[in-house]
């Protein structure tokens, strides 16, 4: 399938010389969530911004189902919707006043029935008639949704979407992301908490430095960079490592309680079973042993820290 | 390849922006209309009854009457450069303006909304204003057409100007700059209160390159059929600082100054 998003070449540098995104390419598929992982300052509010004619680029192009963001910015735009950082909003208009605002900025004729059921999809509909400016933070952010949703977009962005959300709106916002993606709709999210890209995204981007340093699924992401560890629960506390261990990267925790091991679990020897007779040898007891696997959040660190020499070479989607 | 579906003018988002606008101007009816009005009030009674009955009529026109196309005038310059510089100042100051950027609409269309919203407010403004003055003094409008040419040009090209001012300014202080020091001086000076006629040979002389002597001096033929300068100057002076402004508009969508970053 071709690609619904097509970014190629992508620079931007700022009039003061910083340049914030540094030849960016990344096909989105269509139908998928894709979220873009990076610290902050990374870029990735500037290349939303760019995709969506916020920001005009330095160099490069930007297609939007096969069509230039710049030259056919109508049609591109009227099927982008966009929920930016910052809760921007109008304080003295109603909450249905200003999604129905923003359906008729988009290009899109009145359609109360559709404005109805974007505000009870976000449990808006109570508020209706509310001014904004009277709303609560978490209120404030279900009205900006709505208003990107309110000209029915096929792709949209959602940058930073649960930054200072309380659980509950996080829970509700990722319901109500996989609801639209059930319904076919595009989505790209920047994030820079590690669990929220872990448990929505189907492929991942990690962005440092205006770079794209790695674009990979997800599973394969965690499979390919993941390192396992093994623990050994101790009967009793060990002051060093024994000196018939040090072939095996190994680490004591718990006050000596825990010796861990740090494999990679993708290579056909990991050294587990070795190591383990090895233990017996030597007549260390344990009472009890598990393995677990590195999270999103490791391998990002590593990815972001790493020299640049080292990281693994970025892939085309 | 053209995309199917999307049509070449964005109708509903002009629509949209433009009664975002007068919702705006509803909520701020007493500020937007109501002072305007007391304000020209007082006019009246200072110049027009207590001042105004103790001169000869200029030009054959009694003085209280004499001073309503000015009046209306500085009254429109005001409002058009206010109401449209903060119409698109605002979304700028609170980031909403974000929505309008990533929007299917293009420069001619924002401009049309936002300006043409602004220059609507104002021709209210000041056809309620005529209407107070008839309350004061008795008023005729010989060119009525030209009156209404005039109160157009007039009120959209002072409507680009304060959009211009509204992309320019950075905080409200430089929102307030142009009018306050500015437009107010040149209308003052401009023959609002008084014939250039009047006026000793240098000063009227300088009073020619104050253009808002040309756009007052065609407004107030149009009602009393007398002018400072030729009606066909006036004209062509109000013809120009419109296409002047519009210049500057398009210049500003061109190369997205202080708008895209």
């Amino acid at each position: 399938m071709p690609p619904i998003i097509s970014i190629a070449g992508l620079t931007k540098t700022y009039a003061s010389g910083f340049r914030a995104l540094n030849n960016i390419n990344l096909d989105i598929r269509p139908g998928e969530i894709f979220a873009l992982l990076g610290p902050n300052g990374a870029g990735k509010t500037t290349l939303i911004s760019i995709v969506c004619g916020i920001v005009t680029a330095s160099a490069g192009t930007v297609l939007a189902d096969g069509l230039d963001i710049r030259r056919d910015y109508r049609a591109t735009r009227s099927r982008i919707g966009l929920v930016p950082q910052e809760l921007t909003t109008d304080a003295f208009e109603t909450v249905k006043a200003t999604v129905t605002f923003s359906r008729g900025l988009f290009g899109r004729a009145p359609d109360p029935q559709h404005i109805e059921k974007v505000l009870r999809d976000l449990s808006l509909w109570d508020k209706r008639d509310n001014r904004i400016m009277t709303l609560s933070g978490g209120m404030k952010r279900r009205v900006m949704i709505a208003k990107a949703l309110a000209h029915e977009p096929d792709i949209l962005f959602l940058d930073e979407p649960t930054a200072g959300v309380d659980v509950e709106l996080r829970r509700d916002m990722w319901q109500l992301v996989r609801g639209l993606r059930d319904r076919g709709v595009t989505i790209i999210l920047t994030t820079h908490y590690i669990d929220e890209a872990e448990e929505m995204a189907d492929r991942i981007g990690v962005i440092s430095k205006g770079e794209l340093i790695v674009v990979e699924e997800k599973t394969t992401l965690m499979k390919k960079l993941g390192k396992k560890q093994l623990i050994l629960h101790l009967q009793e506390a060990m002051p060093a490592i024994p000196s018939g261990l040090v072939d095996w990267t190994l680490a004591l925790k718990a006050g000596g309680t825990e010796l861990e091991y740090s494999f990679d679990a993708n290579t056909e020897h990991t050294g587990v079973p070795a190591l383990l007779r090895r233990i017996s040898d030597l007549g260390i007891g344990f009472k009890d042993i598990n393995t677990r696997q590195s999270s999103l959040e490791d391998i990002f660190v590593s990815l972001v820290h790493q020299p640049k020499s080292t990281q693994p070479m970025q892939e085309r989607a | 390849m053209k995309p199917a579906g999307v049509p070449a003018f964005n109708s509903h988002g002009v629509w949209a922006i433009f009664r975002f606008e007068m919702a705006r101007f509803k909520r701020t009816l007493a500020q937007s209309l109501v002072a305007p009005v007391i304000t020209t009030s007082l006019y009246f009674v200072v110049f027009g009854a207590a001042i105004g009955s103790r001169m000869a009529g200029v030009e054959g026109v009694p003085y209280g009457a004499f001073i309503v196309p000015g009046l209306i005038m500085l009254s429109l310059f005001t409002a058009s450069l206010s109401n449209a510089s903060f119409g698109i100042y605002f979304p700028k100051f609170t980031g909403t303006i974000y929505e309008i950027l990533s929007a299917p609409v293009s420069p001619s269309e924002i401009v049309l909304a936002y300006v043409g919203a602004a220059a609507v407010k104002s021709i209210v403004l000041g056809l309620i204003i005529l209407a107070t003055a008839g309350l004061f003094v008795p008023i005729q409008i010989l060119h009525p057409l030209w009156m209404i040419a005039f109160l157009l040009l007039t009120t959209i090209t002072f409507s680009l100007f304060g959009f211009i001012i509204g992309i320019w300014a950075k905080g409200f202080e430089q929102l307030q700059f142009i009018p306050m020091l500015i437009i107010t001086p040149l209308t003052f000076l401009g023959g609002a209160f008084y014939s250039i006629d009047m006026l000793p040979p240098t000063w009227r002389t300088v009073s020619l390159f104050n253009p808002v002597v040309y756009l007052i001096s065609g407004f107030r033929w149009s009602f009393y059929g007398s002018a400072d300068v030729g009606v066909g100057v006036s004209l062509a002076a109000t013809l120009g600082f419109f296409l002047a402004c519009l210049a500057g508009v398009v210049w500003i969508f061109k190369t997205g100054y202080r708008l895209k970053n």
